[in-house]
């Protein structure tokens, strides 16, 4: 099944033939001073940096959250978007659980978007789904609604298709619906690393829907986070992710999705690998 | 059993020696306030301390509250006979819209080691929730919130403690990944808690 988001002529597909779509996570002001204090402003120079940085690390989408509280989040979401655009010509995902910020970011945006995200719940769906209709955008979709998030794999799928069926209620077709099987923490729970993976391989057999996951939650509270983030994302595309909300500019993550890429059989003859590679080696400028 | 090993059986986070280590100073006539005291808190001020250092990592500080907590059920009967006050009743929850658990737990756990009496409302809690608690008693309204979109629930539970008479009553602490000093100013709320260790310290402070 294939995603295509677009912004302008540029197309992005999410897809198991494709390269592993990355949504660049850094535009995001919560635990970001400096960010949060320009976009306050409306200064967004620091934005643009981050998007530039992060399509510079090989993000093909941007996910782009503008909420600071005690803020006026459309504004803000809207002007985000816009200054994002201004460098970055590619395909967005605008994160926010505030439907007239959605609706601000979606109204001034001439392409296919992706919208992060709505949950299984009636009154989310309901407020959510007619926005990514009206403006033809993809959605995300979190498997948790009125009871919490799911204790079991299979539970969690029943979530999955529930927001596949509702999204098809309101005309969205299942390959804009992706689903986030959601990454909860192992430092509280040492099964909550098996129970996603096991989700995820359950949604991609039963569904065959695009998964996206925001990964770095799994290792909060604990040493050594990005080698337990890497194995985990390593582990969830083995099982049928095809997208993730994560930071491109961190080396190891860059590296072993491209590694990911080449082992799933979606880098031709090794290119993309060697090219990076080369890249990589090139001693820095003096 | 002394003291000191139940002390070091919380820190280890041996649940099953921590009830035995109890249940033999409770046999050879030890206070239960005394083992509450300088086994059981004791141990948690260490636990606490070592996880703002950076030297513990949050499973470590679950397991020592999950032993910690197999020793004080032991003694709680023992407790409540003999009258001994708990250091304030504190009613927690995530708020309404919010289903981050973790911290707000952590939280829980270390004012409950620290011999606060916690009434633990859960996660998605409604303001309503939080004036109900305020109304049964509790001093202190801990709230969390790990998202941008949700921390404006914790101005609207304030809202409702002040429409409902209680805001003068209680003291309330909050937390949470986005919130910050600044913010719980703005809101009116009375401190700022970084994390469940210093959370202990500020719910001391704010019902000195």
């Amino acid at each position: 099944m294939e995603t295509r988001l677009s912004y302008q002529d540029r197309v992005v597909v999410i897809s198991p033939e494709t390269p592993f779509a990355i949504i660049g996570e850094r535009i995001n002001p919560t635990r970001r001073k400096k960010l949060a204090e320009t976009m306050a402003q409306g200064d967004y120079s620091v934005v643009q940096e981050d998007a530039r940085k992060q399509i510079e690390a090989g993000a093909q989408i941007l996910d782009v959250n503008a909420g600071i509280p005690g803020s006026d989040e459309p504004v803000l979401l809207r002007g985000a978007v816009q200054a994002v655009l201004e460098v970055a010509p590619l395909p967005l995902c605008f994160d926010s659980a505030n439907p007239d910020a959605l609706q601000a970011a979606l109204e001034v945006y001439p392409g296919k978007a992706l919208i992060n995200s709505t949950t299984a719940e009636e009154s989310m769906m309901a407020r959510v789904l007619p926005l990514a209709k009206q403006y033809g955008a993809a959605v995300i979709g979190v498997i948790t609604d009125e009871n919490g998030i799911p204790a079991t794999a299979k539970a969690r799928l029943e979530v999955a298709r529930k927001l596949v069926n509702r999204a098809a209620d309101f005309g969205i077709p299942a390959e804009d619906v992706v689903i986030d099987c959601l990454a909860l923490t192992v430092g509280a729970d040492h099964n909550a690393g098996k129970v996603t993976l096991d989700s995820i391989a359950l949604v991609r057999q039963e569904l065959g829907v695009n998964m996206s996951l925001g990964a770095s939650n799994v290792s909060f509270g604990l040493p050594d986070r990005k080698v337990i983030n890497v194995a985990y994302l390593a582990l969830a595309i083995a099982r049928g992710l095809t997208a993730a909300i994560t930071d491109p500019t961190v080396p190891e993550i860059q590296t072993m999705l491209l590694a990911c890429d080449l082992l799933m059989g979606r880098d031709e003859y090794a290119m993309r690998w060697i090219k990076a590679f080369r890249k990589r080696s090139k001693p820095a400028p003096a | 059993m002394d003291l000191a090993t139940i002390y070091e059986y919380v820190i280890d986070g041996n649940a099953p020696q921590v009830q035995a280590g109890v249940q033999a100073a409770l046999t050879q006539g030890v206070a239960a306030d005394v083992i509450l005291n300088q086994a059981l808190i004791a141990a948690m001020n260490e636990v606490g301390r070592r996880f703002e250092e950076g030297e513990f990592f949050v499973p470590e500080m679950l397991v020592a509250a999950r032993a910690m907590q197999a020793g004080l059920s032991l003694l709680k009967p023992q407790l409540m006979e003999s009258g001994v006050k708990a250091a304030g009743t504190v009613a927690i929850g995530t708020v309404k819209g919010d289903l981050h658990d973790i911290g707000k737990n952590l939280v829980a756990m270390m004012l409950e080691g620290a011999g606060f009496e916690v009434q633990d409302l859960g996660v998605d809690v409604a303001p309503e929730a939080f004036v109900k608690a305020a109304q049964n008693g509790a001093q202190v309204i801990g709230m969390s919130a790990l998202l941008t979109t949700t921390m404006n629930n914790m101005k609207s539970t304030l809202q409702a403690l002040q429409e409902a008479g209680l805001r003068s009553q209680v003291k309330v602490v909050i937390g949470g990944a986005p919130v910050t000093d600044a913010f719980a100013q703005q809101i009116g709320a009375d401190a700022y808690a970084p994390d469940a260790s210093s959370a202990v310290r500020t719910v001391r402070g704010v019902l000195a």
